[in-house]
């Protein structure tokens, strides 16, 4: 129905875009992570040493571990927040559910600073909390181990991904068909059994998406250790970020990034292989 | 058991439950809220002595402002940019075909999955590889690209939703396509970029990461606010946090609505695979 020269001219400026302003600046923190620093400048010289130095020096395996158990603690916690929400909101909140959806969506869209700074001045040892404390004479000193630790991080940044948790679970278990739920319930299933053996497997892809999204976004931040974190939960962009400002090596904050880059590819492919192969729609 | 009398089930220990995580997601944003007014500053409890300095110094407060303009200047030619670029990938990956078009489809999203550092990144390299000075156009260029991901698939949802055969008839009743895409595409799309504009815009004034890596001289709103909060907290970004808060608010309640009117009520992803 539509001409060639049609279909040429909606694609050819998104595709040009695509490749200009994201393949190639991909492709190019590729290349960096093959490249290495001599005297101060980056020299083309390809070499796997980059990805040798993340392996044998222990500080970066040390702060990427610390940053995934981060990751996976967020992850959890998001997870553990969001299913019951969204459970609650597909099968039991009625009227009231256009309500309470866009009460979720509007902490997912507004500002990570805010919302990041507010933890910060809940946690800090003169913040709210301890201000909170003393008042009921819980405690009499300020307590100063809410803020700077890996336990802020985690806090913040659950309270910042739940809602990117609850979406796709939101979705997933809105697209289930009801008829499947009573058709388990009229054979006699009981409501645990149909949780766990009808709703809980048809919500795994929504399940998945969430967990890759809190799990991705979480492992890259490199904003919340030092707004809440600390020296003792520094996470690995962060030293991406040093290695890309007053360290200045490129190429091993490049191989860093790259690290990152495959790791959220690789599960955003499984994610969608699951999505293909569980979902109704 | 019906499906309607399961739908409103009462449920007492889950909606005690989803209370709870709701007063996790808003508590605290309200306390923020609460002691931008307090005379004392921020810390200590209960509030007292009402006050609205904090607000009187923020308005006064020259770097601020500027900032708040480099910000404003950056969203809109953003959102120009993403909605021209996003409306024309929607249409292609509706009806062109192209070698390559399900990796192209992939790239446009991972923008929005990615971490911001890693966008931030490749684009610092790009610009030094292209000898681009960091600037404010640094910055636009690195928000349009990363927003194009919501532009896309904003406006490939709107599409899906579209009356097929008004167009249909336009190229059959012998309207160009560049007629029909005027008169007939645009106008039905007219809700959907609104939206999608609006989103854009706020997620642009508020994006921090990506920024971070492409600034040059001139700070964008929350890049000032960060380079203050690493001097410490004042109530002062108590006060222009609650206003970002608020502003932001109606714009993504506008937003939410508009999306409703144009695509319908159906519960979206935050990925919606086009």
């Amino acid at each position: 129905m539509y001409s060639r020269a049609y279909k040429t001219i909606i694609s050819l400026p998104p595709l040009l875009w695509v490749g200009i302003f994201l393949l190639l600046p991909y492709a190019l923190m590729l290349a960096h992570s093959f490249w290495t620093v001599r005297d101060g400048f980056i020299v083309h010289d390809w070499t796997l040493q980059n990805y040798a130095k993340l392996f044998q020096k222990p500080i970066y395996s040390q702060v990427l571990f610390r940053s995934m158990r981060i990751a996976a603690g967020v992850t959890l916690l998001s997870l553990l927040l969001g299913y019951p929400v969204a459970y609650f909101m597909s099968f039991h909140a009625g009227i009231r559910k256009d309500l309470l959806y866009q009460l979720v969506i509007v902490p997912l869209w507004v500002s990570y600073l805010v919302r990041g700074y507010a933890w910060k001045t809940i946690l800090g040892s003169e913040g709210v909390l301890n201000g909170f404390l003393q008042y009921l004479h819980i405690t009499h000193e300020p307590v100063s181990f809410f803020l700077y630790s890996p336990f802020a991080v985690v806090l913040m940044l659950t309270h910042i991904y739940t809602p990117f948790v609850f979406l796709p679970l939101y979705a997933s278990l809105e697209h289930i068909p009801r008829n499947l739920i009573e058709a388990s319930h009229d054979l006699g299933a009981t409501p645990r059994a149909t949780f766990l053996r009808v709703i809980l497997p048809l919500s795994l892809p929504g399940l998945l998406a969430g967990a890759t999204f809190a799990f991705v976004l979480t492992l890259g931040d490199f904003l919340a250790p030092q707004l809440v974190g600390g020296p003792s939960s520094i996470m690995i962009a962060n030293i991406v970020q040093s290695l890309f400002g007053t360290a200045y090596d490129w190429p091993l904050g490049a191989a860093i990034s790259v690290l990152i880059l495959v790791l959220t590819i690789s599960l955003l492919f499984l994610a969608e292989r699951f999505e293909k192969r569980w979902s109704f729609r | 058991m019906t499906a309607q009398a399961n739908a409103t089930r009462r449920a007492p220990f889950l909606g005690a439950y989803t209370i709870t995580v709701f007063a996790f997601l808003y508590l605290p944003i309200v306390v923020l809220i609460l002691f931008s007014f307090n005379k004392d500053g921020v810390g200590g409890f209960p509030p007292k002595h009402f006050t609205l300095d904090w607000y009187r110094q923020l308005f006064r407060d020259a770097s601020i402002w500027d900032s708040f303009l480099n910000s404003l200047l950056v969203a809109v030619a953003a959102v120009v940019l993403a909605l021209t670029l996003g409306l024309l990938a929607a249409l292609a990956l509706d009806r062109a075909d192209f070698p390559g078009k399900s990796v192209f489809r992939r790239l446009v999203l991972l923008p929005l999955i990615l971490p911001g550092i890693i966008t931030g990144l490749s684009l610092l390299m790009f610009a030094v590889f292209s000898g681009l000075q960091l600037s404010l156009v640094s910055v636009f260029l690195g928000h349009g690209t990363a927003l194009l991901s919501v532009a896309t698939t904003e406006l490939f949802a709107g599409l899906q939703k579209m009356d097929r055969a008004q167009e249909e008839a336009s190229l059959d009743l012998g309207a160009t396509p560049w007629q029909t895409f005027w008169r007939i595409t645009l106008p039905n799309l007219k809700l959907s970029l609104i939206a999608a504009g609006l989103l854009i815009f706020t997620l642009s004034m508020d994006e921090i990461a990506v920024t971070f890596f492409l600034i040059g001289r001139d700070n964008t709103l929350p890049l000032e606010i960060w380079a203050r909060l690493r001097r410490g907290i004042t109530p002062e970004i108590n006060a222009i946090s609650t206003l970002i808060f608020f502003v932001s608010v109606i714009l993504i309640l506008i937003w939410y609505r508009i999306r409703t009117r144009s695509i319908g009520k159906e519960v979206h992803e935050l990925l919606e695979r086009p």
